[in-house]
C-alpha cells in the first residue's frame, strides 16, 4: 500500500487540493472494490468520475465522506485527514480512529446527493432543508427557515416548500436534496449518480442546478453517465474500471481522444 | 362526420336513459344455491346459540345486569385499565431501549438484549408474575451497592415492590420482550438510505434515530402495538398470581364465590372485557387507517390521495402518513411478531 505520510496537515492554503486521495483501498469482505486510487481535486474544480457499473465509482465517493470505512490509504479533505488521526510515537506513525462525533463534524462539511434522493418523507421540502442546520449546527429555526427558503429559491422550488417528497416529481426531489446538502454550507459536494433514477425528461432540470453550482465555484465530485454534462462542466474527467483509475485528464482528452482500450469501449457504448 | 357509412347506426349516448354505454349488459348471475344453504344453516345455528344463552336460567341475566354496575366491579375495571396502560407505557419505553441495544455495535448490549428477549418470551407470564410476587421472600432486602462489595442503600422489598407494582412490573417486563421485537422490525423496515442521508449531513446516531428513523418506523410499530394493548387487557386477568386482588377478574370471581353465583359473574367479567376491547378496537381501526396499513390495503395514498372522504377531508390533502407510505422508504411487509 502506498500510504503517503507527508500529506499536508498544516494550515490550508488555496494550493491545498480540496480532495486528496492517496493509495485508497477498500475491501468488502473478500471483495477488493478499490485497488489503490490516487486522485486530487483542486479547490473550485469539478471532477467527473466515469466508469462501468461495479468499477468502484460510488464506493470512491462514499469513502471520501466516510460513509464507508476505508481499508487502506489516506483521504484528505481540505488538508484534513478523514476519519483518523496520525500519531507518531518512537518515530513510528500509526492511526487512531477518530471519535464518531468528530467524524460527524467532518462529514457535515461535505454535501452528498444520492441516486435515490433519500429525502426524509415525513418532512416537507422546507423541513428537509432546515433539518441539518437546526439539528447539527444548532441554528435557530427562524434563521434556518430563511436560509432554506433562499436555497429552495436557488434550485427553483420556492413554490414547493410546503410539499412532502411524495408530492414532488423525481427531478424536484433531487433538487430539494441538493438544497438540503447546500444548507450545511459545504466546501465540497459529492454527487452519486444524481440523475440515474430520473425519467429522461427530468434529467435536464437537475443538471441545470448542478451546472449553476459548478459555475458558482463549488468543488464537486460527480459520478454520472451524463457524458454531455461531463464535457460541458468538468475540469477533469476520470475513468475508472475494476477499482483503479484507468485514465484521467481534461474532458477533451478523455472523452475526445481516449487512450485506453477500456475507455474507448465504454464511451462507444455510452455515446 | 368523418365516418359516415352504412354501419353508422344511431348509438349516440343521449338516448332516453342517458346511459353512456349503449346496449348495457343486464345478465342473470350464476345461481349459487350453496350460498343460500350455508347462510341458512349458520343462521339456524346462531339462533340456537342465542336461544341457549337467553332461555337458560342458570345464566341469571338479572344478576349479571345487577353486578355489571356494582361498585367493586367498576373499581376492578379501573384497576385493570390502570394496569393495562401503565404496563404498556413502561413496556414501550423498555422495548425501544431493547431494540436499539439489539442493533448496537456493542456485543455486550446485543447479547444482553437478546438474552432478555429470550428469557421473558420463553417463560410463561404466569410464572413470571408468581416470581415477582415472591420477590419479597427471595430477597427480603434490596440494596444498592457494588456487587460483592459495600452497600449504599437498603430497602425492605415489601415496601418498594407492593403487589400493585409487582403486577405492573411483571406485565411490563414480559410485554417489553414482545414489543422489542416489534420495534426492531419497525426500525429494520426503514430504508438504509435514510440513515445514510442523515449521516452524510453530519447527524449523530441519536439524532438519526429520533429525527429520521423512528418517525418512519412508527408506521410499522404502532398498529401491532395497538394489538398488543388489546392482548394486555386480558393478560391482566392473571395478576392474581402475584397476588394482586383488585382487578376485574379477581373482583368478579370474589363476588361469584361469595354469592355462589360463579357463572353470572364470569359473564359480567366477559362483558366488561368485550366492552373495553370493542373501544380499543375502534381506536385500533383509526390507528391502522392513520398509518395506512388497513386490512388488505397497502396503497393508502391512492385511496386517500385528495379524493373525497380523505382522512383530513375537505381540503383534499392526503394524510402525512399516506405520504410517507407513498414514498416507499419503509417496507410494507416486514416480519411481525404475533402474540398468541
Amino acid at each position: 500500500m502506498s500510504a503517503t505520510t507527508d500529506a499536508p496537515s498544516g494550515p490550508t492554503t488555496d494550493a491545498t487540493p480540496m480532495v486528496q486521495v492517496d493509495g485508497l483501498h477498500k475491501m468488502f469482505g473478500d471483495l477488493h472494490v478499490l485497488r489503490g486510487v490516487d486522485l486530487e481535486v483542486p479547490r473550485g474544480s469539478v471532477c467527473v468520475v466515469l466508469g462501468p457499473s461495479g468499477s468502484g465509482k460510488s464506493t470512491l465517493l462514499r469513502c471520501v465522506n466516510e460513509l464507508e470505512e476505508i481499508t487502506g490509504g489516506r483521504v484528505h479533505v481540505d488538508g484534513e485527514l478523514m476519519g483518523y488521526r496520525e500519531v507518531t510515537r518512537n518515530g513510528r506513525t500509526r492511526l487512531n480512529r477518530l471519535h464518531p462525533k468528530v467524524v460527524a463534524r467532518q462529514r457535515a462539511r461535505i454535501g452528498m446527493v444520492f441516486q435515490r434522493f433519500n429525502l426524509f418523507p415525513h418532512m416537507t421540502a422546507l423541513e428537509n432543508v432546515m433539518e441539518a442546520p437546526v439539528q447539527v449546527r444548532g441554528l435557530r429555526r427562524s434563521a434556518a427557515r430563511a436560509r432554506a427558503t433562499e436555497l429552495l429559491e436557488r434550485v427553483g422550488l420556492s413554490d414547493r416548500a410546503g410539499h412532502y417528497p411524495a408530492q414532488l416529481s423525481g427531478g424536484q426531489q433531487q433538487r430539494v436534496a441538493i438544497a438540503r446538502a447546500l444548507a450545511m454550507d459545504p466546501e465540497l459536494m459529492l454527487f452519486d449518480e444524481p440523475t440515474s433514477a430520473l425519467d429522461p425528461e427530468l434529467v435536464g432540470e437537475v443538471l441545470a442546478v448542478m451546472r449553476d453550482l459548478a459555475r458558482s465555484g463549488m468543488t464537486m465530485m460527480v459520478v454520472t453517465h451524463e457524458i454531455g454534462f461531463a464535457r460541458e462542466v468538468a475540469d477533469t474527467v476520470v475513468f475508472m474500471d475494476e477499482g483503479v483509475i484507468v485514465e484521467r485528464g481534461t474532458p477533451e482528452q478523455v472523452l475526445g481522444n481516449p487512450q485506453h482500450e477500456r475507455t474507448k469501449g465504454f464511451l462507444a457504448h455510452v455515446l | 362526420m368523418a365516418q359516415p357509412g352504412p354501419t353508422a347506426v344511431d348509438r349516440s349516448p343521449d338516448d332516453a336513459s342517458g346511459d353512456p354505454v349503449p346496449d348495457r349488459i343486464h345478465a342473470r348471475p350464476v345461481p349459487r344455491p350453496g350460498r343460500w344453504i350455508s347462510a341458512a344453516v349458520l343462521l339456524v345455528l346462531a339462533a340456537m346459540a342465542v336461544n341457549g344463552l337467553v332461555t337458560n336460567e342458570k345464566f341469571r341475566w338479572d344478576v349479571v345486569w345487577l353486578y355489571l354496575r356494582d361498585v367493586n366491579v367498576v373499581r376492578g375495571v379501573g384497576w385493570t385499565l390502570v394496569l393495562t396502560f401503565g404496563s404498556m407505557v413502561i413496556a414501550i419505553v423498555l422495548a425501544v431501549l431493547l431494540a436499539v441495544m439489539r442493533r448496537s455495535d456493542n456485543p455486550v448490549m446485543t447479547a444482553v438484549s437478546w438474552f432478555y428477549i429470550w428469557f421473558f418470551r420463553g417463560t410463561p407470564i404466569y410464572t413470571q408474575l408468581v416470581f415477582w410476587g415472591l420477590l419479597g421472600v427471595l430477597y427480603p432486602r434490596l440494596s444498592l451497592g457494588v456487587p460483592f462489595g459495600p452497600e449504599f442503600f437498603t430497602f425492605r422489598t415489601q415496601d418498594v415492590i407492593t403487589a400493585f407494582w409487582a403486577a405492573m412490573l411483571g406485565l411490563a417486563l414480559n410485554e417489553a420482550a414482545y414489543l422489542a421485537e416489534i420495534v426492531r422490525a419497525g426500525l429494520g423496515s426503514v430504508d438504509r438510505g435514510q440513515a445514510e442521508a442523515a449521516r452524510a449531513l453530519g447527524m449523530k446516531d441519536g439524532k438519526i434515530l429520533t429525527r429520521v428513523v423512528l418517525p418512519q418506523a412508527m408506521r410499522v410499530i404502532v398498529p401491532p402495538t395497538g394489538n398488543e394493548t388489546i392482548s394486555m387487557l386480558k393478560t391482566t386477568s392473571l395478576v392474581l398470581a402475584v397476588p394482586f386482588t383488585l382487578d376485574l377478574t379477581f373482583a368478579t370471581n370474589a363476588i361469584g364465590n361469595r354469592t355462589f353465583l360463579p357463572i353470572p359473574l364470569l359473564m359480567v367479567a366477559a362483558i366488561w372485557y368485550l366492552l373495553i376491547t370493542s373501544v380499543l378496537m375502534v381506536g385500533q381501526y383509526y390507528i391502522e387507517r392513520y398509518y395506512g396499513r388497513g386490512f388488505g390495503d397497502s396503497t393508502p395514498a391512492r385511496r386517500r390521495g385528495g379524493g373525497p372522504g380523505g382522512r383530513r377531508g375537505g381540503r383534499g390533502k392526503p394524510s402525512k402518513q399516506a405520504l410517507i407510505a407513498a414514498s416507499r422508504t419503509t417496507k410494507d411487509d416486514p416480519f411481525l411478531e404475533v402474540t398468541p
